[in-house]
């Protein structure tokens, strides 16, 4: 397989995806959860077999009881209803379902989660944080990953290419929550931040071992071989390799999708979709960029 | 190593992983009775329960004695837990750049609004006096009547003590208690004292009594020493308590989250069920592609899981978020595999020798084996610093998980390759 050869459809296609996710982005934004703004998260299960609940039931309760906006979503697959209100309190809390049970009879309470605005900016800023050490930190690895310079792309584009790749790998997640969040109602929370620093962790690493190929091979290779032989044969060398360490990942993130917790579903859906980009990426673009400084390089030498 | 090495590595390794299989599933039926011995510490969102963040208003309280109040505060929330016999309940204050807050883990807690309730009262100090009734048997009324004693409040409690602190008895040094009453208090406690001299007038803080002194003299002028034997430590934490019930930081429950108890054993039965489908997939995929050295890795892939149960089980409160950790670093306990083989095949297809080849590929392939283990322990080390329990307890089976799996794919799967191939 030649994939340097047909390194512009690969990018082509990469290119389109950054480019529709960061207009996605911009242009519905992303949805917080109530992690993050403060709110109210009660998820409950009416058993009332007799007449079926509906939605607009819960929400004329919450009315009644003074919740403005309340949002109402049934949850097929835990045959529950998640409530989102603003913050309430533990009386307020008690004294609505007190009000659901008279009108729709005894009621499971799931999961009752209710954060104050402060907690919520507090998690946001950790979030930050957290995202600005974890680039740092990666920064820095690659730095020192790449210092032996080498001929003919100085260490510098290998660190750079690792770091566009990078941005590829989290954009396209995000991307897809931006759109899942306009047209599904899909929010991101806490666990959304810490799938994207996990996914950064995985693409700098696959980055990485198909990188340390290319140098071994440029110091090995033949006089008359170019730079994008050498690319395309440590591509060829590494591909099982990196497909396959990936490969365990997504069978074990798979069985959690399919067989695990519903709480857990979004997380491990961005963690899937964010390794099978980061192995992608680090063969189909990461690769062929390089080679694509090689060339540029080569082009002002000339000159 | 010696062959006799080898094997005496293999046979310790897989004593520890039986042992160790014992340890972390002993509903099995060879040995029951192991069943009670060490339960699994699960969180809340395992076996329901609520997590609360209360925020603590220190506004009215001097700098130097905030810490004092915090300390107070936490001891007395911790004791009202308690109450409720909720196994391993969590009472922590973090400090953070807007404020303090008070975090209480209650896993496993059923009535969530009672707890609410009894946590968020002021704690409570008060002036106990004893009084003395005789009771005559209705039975046997010829009998000598019985005396008994009981304590009875005094009306004096915390809302007049202004402040306590630790001093030290300028004859003997020896830590006391210094209290300041307010002006009613001051009154209050010289009418109390007045006519218990040579009785017992104790402190009772949520309703447990702290100190028992006997009363010498009538104390006017508002202020009391509770003179004991304490140790320094002692006394400081009385102060503590003191001042937590006479000066109340009010708290405001800022952030409630509660699992039902239906959902958390939901979550924790898919997710084992999801793990064990998922390992013994990756097990398959390793056979079908590397074939004997699959089945080689597979049973450092097992060695791996139960060694890796038995550090959480001693060590880790395990969350949902924990297992989550768990299964992903499981996903990549084999990737070591995966690189020594390819590597070994490499060298294989160059012309060398099998045992060459397969101590060539162990060698060649540990710098990318560190290098493919080192961003992951960054972002776990990160993670865990960022401090919301969920993401704690995933970062921290993440960076345990892949610390074992280094040893276990590596050294493991070296020995078991030693027994077929020699000076590997």
């Amino acid at each position: 397989m030649d994939i340097i050869k047909h390194k512009w459809i690969f990018l082509g296609f990469s290119g389109v995806l950054v480019l529709a996710s960061a207009i996605a982005i911009v242009l519905f934004g992303l949805r917080p959860a109530i992690d993050f703004t403060g709110g109210t998260l009660w998820q409950i299960r009416i058993p009332n077999t007799e007449d079926r609940i509906q939605e607009s039931q819960i929400i004329e309760t919450l009315v009644e009881q003074g919740i403005e906006n309340p949002s109402v979503l049934r949850e097929t697959s835990s045959d529950s209803f998640l409530i989102k209100t603003k913050p309430l309190s533990e009386a307020e809390h008690q004294q609505i379902l007190s009000a659901l049970e008279e009108r729709v009879g005894s009621v499971e309470e799931l999961r009752f989660e209710s954060i104050g605005p402060t907690i919520g900016s507090q998690l946001r800023s950790k979030a930050i944080w957290a995202g600005i050490l974890v680039l740092l930190a990666i920064s820095v690895y690659i730095a020192i990953s790449f210092r032996k310079v080498s001929y003919p792309v100085q260490s510098w584009k290998y660190g750079l290419t690792t770091l566009i790749t990078l941005f590829h790998d989290v954009v396209i997640p995000t991307g897809i929550l931006a759109v899942l969040g306009e047209f599904g109602g899909v929010e991101i929370d806490t666990n959304f931040i810490v799938a994207l620093l996990v996914i950064m962790g995985f693409s700098v690493h696959d980055t990485i071992v198909v990188f340390d190929r290319v140098r071994e091979q440029v110091l090995a290779r033949h006089k008359n071989e170019s730079f994008t032989d050498t690319v395309n044969a440590s591509v060829r060398q590494t591909i099982a390799r990196s497909v396959n360490t990936s490969f365990t990942l997504v069978l074990m993130l798979v069985a959690m999708l399919v067989f695990g917790s519903s709480t857990l579903q979004l997380f491990v859906g961005i963690l899937l979709v964010g390794t099978v980009i980061g192995t992608y990426s680090s063969i189909c673009v990461a690769s062929p960029l390089l080679t694509v400084w090689g060339k540029l390089s080569k082009m002002a030498s000339h000159t | 190593m010696s062959r006799g090495g080898v094997i005496a590595f293999l046979v310790v390794i897989f004593l520890v992983t039986i042992a160790g299989a014992f340890f972390v599933y002993p509903n099995n039926p060879v040995l029951p009775s192991f069943a009670n011995w060490m339960p699994w510490r699960l969180g809340l969102d395992l076996v329901g329960g609520s997590h609360l963040i209360y925020r603590i208003d220190t506004s009215h309280i001097a700098s130097e004695d905030v810490r004092d109040t915090l300390a107070g505060l936490r001891d007395v929330i911790e004791r009202r837990v308690n109450l409720f016999g909720v196994s391993e309940p969590q009472v922590a204050i973090s400090n953070t750049s807007d404020g303090y807050y008070l975090n209480v883990d209650l896993a496993g807690v059923t009535d969530v609004e009672e707890a609410i309730n009894q946590i968020g009262a002021t704690p409570y100090l008060e002036f106990m006096e004893i009084q003395e009734q005789e009771i005559q048997s209705e039975e046997n009324s010829t009998a000598t009547p019985q005396s008994i004693s009981f304590y009875v409040a005094t009306g004096l409690n915390g809302q007049y003590v202004r402040t306590a602190r630790v001093d030290f008895d300028p004859t003997t040094g020896v830590p006391v208690i210094a209290l300041e009453f307010t002006s009613e208090g001051a009154d209050l406690f010289e009418q109390i004292t007045e006519r218990n001299i040579g009785k017992i007038v104790a402190i009772f803080v949520d309703g447990e009594a702290i100190s028992e002194p006997v009363v010498q003299d009538k104390i006017s002028g508002g202020r009391a020493v509770i003179t004991g034997n304490y140790t320094l430590q002692e006394a400081r934490e009385f102060v503590q308590r003191f001042n937590a019930g006479a000066l109340p930081a009010p708290m405001t429950l800022e952030n409630q989250q509660t699992i039902g108890a239906s959902l958390g054993t939901n979550s924790l039965q898919k997710s084992i069920f999801a793990g064990l489908i998922g390992t013994a997939v990756i097990m398959l995929f390793m056979i079908g592609y590397y074939r004997f050295n699959g089945i080689l890795a597979s049973i450092a892939l097992l060695v791996y899981v139960v060694l890796s149960l038995t550090i959480f089980k001693l060590f880790v409160t395990m969350s949902l978020a924990g297992i989550a950790g768990f299964l992903l670093s499981v996903g990549m306990a084999v990737d070591a595999n995966i690189l020594i083989f390819e590597r070994t095949k490499e060298e294989l297809k160059k012309g060398s020798e099998k045992a060459t080849a397969i101590k060539e590929g162990f060698r060649r392939a540990w710098p990318s084996i560190r290098d493919s283990n080192v961003t992951t322990i960054i972002v776990s080390i990160i993670l865990f610093n960022f401090t919301s329990s969920f993401v704690k307890g995933l970062a921290l089976t993440l960076l345990l998980g892949v610390l074992v799996s280094m040893f276990t794919a590596i050294t493991v799967t070296r020995n078991l390759m030693r027994l077929r191939t020699k000076n590997i």
